[in-house]
């Protein structure tokens, strides 16, 4: 049955491309929910009102974030081929995809932890300040916890964001279904192929909706 | 304990600057509740804040307990701040820890390890009457639990000082008064001094020993509660103490009782303390030959003694009237005479 509806699908090599698209995926989330973090805190202590007011260091993170978050994906992948080739010696293979997915979504996630944090009842900050706490106190016991449902689906929407990004990561040979459904799919006019790759990205897709709005529920305890 | 001295605070806005607190003298003594209020803008938040640091005066200097908040900074200032704590209008509690953890988070800023932290938790909320909300977040509480975890959170290092910033402001009447009883306790118990704002004359009448008057930035008026509440001498101490005494059906109730009485003096008399006790209006009546008719009357309780007010109509020939109006003064009653208009 299935193979009269997909004649066409090659399982062995969609099962391949569906682990690539997890594995881009789950490294660049990774990555970007930490360096996203520090950019999103950054911008917090040293915007105004902040306990780091700091125009400068705030107006370099800002412009970096910006610039990067303005730069469309496609875009931006072409740019970091010479870096991509500098730190991995290869534009090809789902590593090669990596460096322009973390600097693509890290600066818009930093300023979603930006908002997470603004969002934080500055009487907390105060009662920890009052309570002879450090700064990096605060940002391990109160930032972070305080605005850990917002952190969550927040990196949610990033890694939805993100599988998108690894299917047009596939123009530079970087794998994964978007890859396969444009090479096997697309051009060779096979759409039986195309739209099982579609059909494990939608599950893709929810599995990780899923699993963030547990994580939120989980944490919130407002 | 506390001292003050000529603190100013100034904000500057974009396009000008803005005295908050303007060259404030304070003594604030060992183990006394002492008050400020104020209404909103008088400078009363900032005030209390630059005692923990919190806020820098522009100019002059706050001592506390020796240490001097105003010039220390980074760790010295984060370790006087453990002696110095503080509880919020609105509770400023991490609702992602629950009442225990938030009770813990002081001891932790303070590294108090773990193992001595669970028997000094437990302690503290059995001293504020939590037991058994343990595990409960913020959330599943009422306003009073809030307040009262805070107080536990503010104890937990031990403090010399508590500050409390509109503790009660959020609260209602009688969950209010739980917890100044509270507070009232905790006072005693520990002998810890007590620095609090509102603009609610009750709770200074309810605990405070001394209270000062905040308007526009300065202190206009000082001095024991009882004394303040005997005799007002600012105009804005006279709106705050009518809060307690005369609310609005009273004062509706006296202008319905001038019009009913056309004959006759109206005098309102103030007892305050002990004086509450005695018959000075048994003596008043028999030795003058008048008629006392008794309008209105009410007694309040301060943390320094009673006082009460009572509106009496004497009706009768001039001269004794007059003669009887002396005769209170002389017996040291607060007395005055209600104008007809």
């Amino acid at each position: 049955m299935i193979e009269q509806l997909f004649p066409n699908v090659d399982w062995e090599k969609m099962w391949e491309a569906t682990l690539e698209t997890l594995y881009m995926t789950a490294v660049a989330t990774l990555f970007t929910f930490l360096i996203g973090l520090v950019l999103g805190i950054l911008l917090f202590l040293t915007g105004p009102k902040g306990i780091y007011q700091n125009r400068i260091s705030n107006l370099i993170t800002a412009a970096f974030v910006n610039i990067f978050r303005s730069i469309p994906f496609i875009i931006l992948i072409i740019l970091l081929i010479p870096l991509t080739k500098f730190l991995l010696g290869s534009i090809r293979g789902p590593n090669a995809a990596l460096p322009a997915l973390i600097i693509g979504s890290a600066p818009f996630y930093g300023r979603m932890v930006q908002i997470a944090l603004a969002e934080i009842d500055k009487g907390v900050i105060e009662a920890a300040r009052s309570m002879g706490a450090t700064t990096w106190t605060i940002i391990r016991k109160v930032l972070l916890p305080e605005s850990m449902p917002a952190l969550i689906s927040g990196i949610t929407v990033t890694a939805i964001a993100l599988v998108g990004y690894t299917a047009m990561a596939g123009i530079i040979g970087a794998g994964g279904l978007g890859n396969l459904a444009y090479l096997d799919g697309f051009q060779r006019s096979r759409t039986d192929v195309t739209i099982v790759a579609t059909i494990l990205i939608l599950i893709i897709v929810f599995a990780i909706q899923w699993i963030g709005d547990i994580l939120v529920k989980r944490t919130d305890k407002r | 304990m506390i001292k003050l001295e000529q603190i100013t605070k100034q904000f500057r806005l974009s396009n000008r600057s803005l005295t908050a607190v303007d060259a404030v003298d304070l003594e604030i003594r060992e183990g006394e509740i002492f008050g400020i209020i104020g209404y909103s803008g008088a400078g009363k938040s900032t005030l209390i804040r630059m005692l923990n640091g919190l806020e820098k005066p522009t100019g002059g200097r706050v001592t506390v307990n020796g240490m001097e908040m105003s010039s220390i900074s980074g760790a010295d200032l984060r370790k006087a701040r453990q002696k110095v704590s503080m509880i919020f209008q609105h509770f400023n509690l991490l609702w992602s820890r629950t009442v225990a953890e938030n009770i813990a988070f002081p001891l932790e800023i303070a590294g108090v390890k773990k193992a001595d932290r669970e028997p000094r938790v437990r302690e503290l909320i059995r001293l504020v009457g939590l037991e058994g909300r343990e595990d409960a977040y913020p959330s599943e509480l009422s306003g009073g639990q809030k307040q009262r975890v805070g107080i536990a959170r503010a104890l937990a290092n031990e403090p010399d000082v508590l500050l409390c910033d509109e503790a009660t402001s959020a609260l209602d009447p009688e969950t209010t008064d739980s917890i100044l009883d509270l507070l009232t306790d905790i006072n005693k118990r520990l002998n810890l001094t007590i620095v609090l704002i509102t603009h609610e004359m009750h709770v200074i009448r309810k605990i405070c020993h001394r209270v000062a008057v905040m308007e526009a930035g300065r202190v206009v008026e000082m001095g024991d509660v009882l004394q303040v509440f005997r005799s007002p001498q600012q105009p804005i101490t006279k709106r705050f103490v009518s809060q307690v005494t005369e609310t609005h059906d009273i004062k509706q109730a006296i202008g319905q009782l001038v019009r009913e009485n056309p004959d006759g003096t109206l005098i309102r008399l103030g007892f305050v303390g002990e004086r509450t006790g005695e018959p000075v209006l048994a003596r008043l009546i028999r030795t003058f030959d008048i008629d006392v008719n008794i309008l209105q009357a009410n007694v309040s309780q301060t943390h320094g003694g009673t006082f009460g007010s009572i509106i009496l109509n004497l009706a009768g020939d001039e001269a004794a009237v007059a003669k009887a109006v002396e005769f209170l003064h002389s017996e040291g009653v607060e007395t005055e005479v209600i104008e007809r208009d």
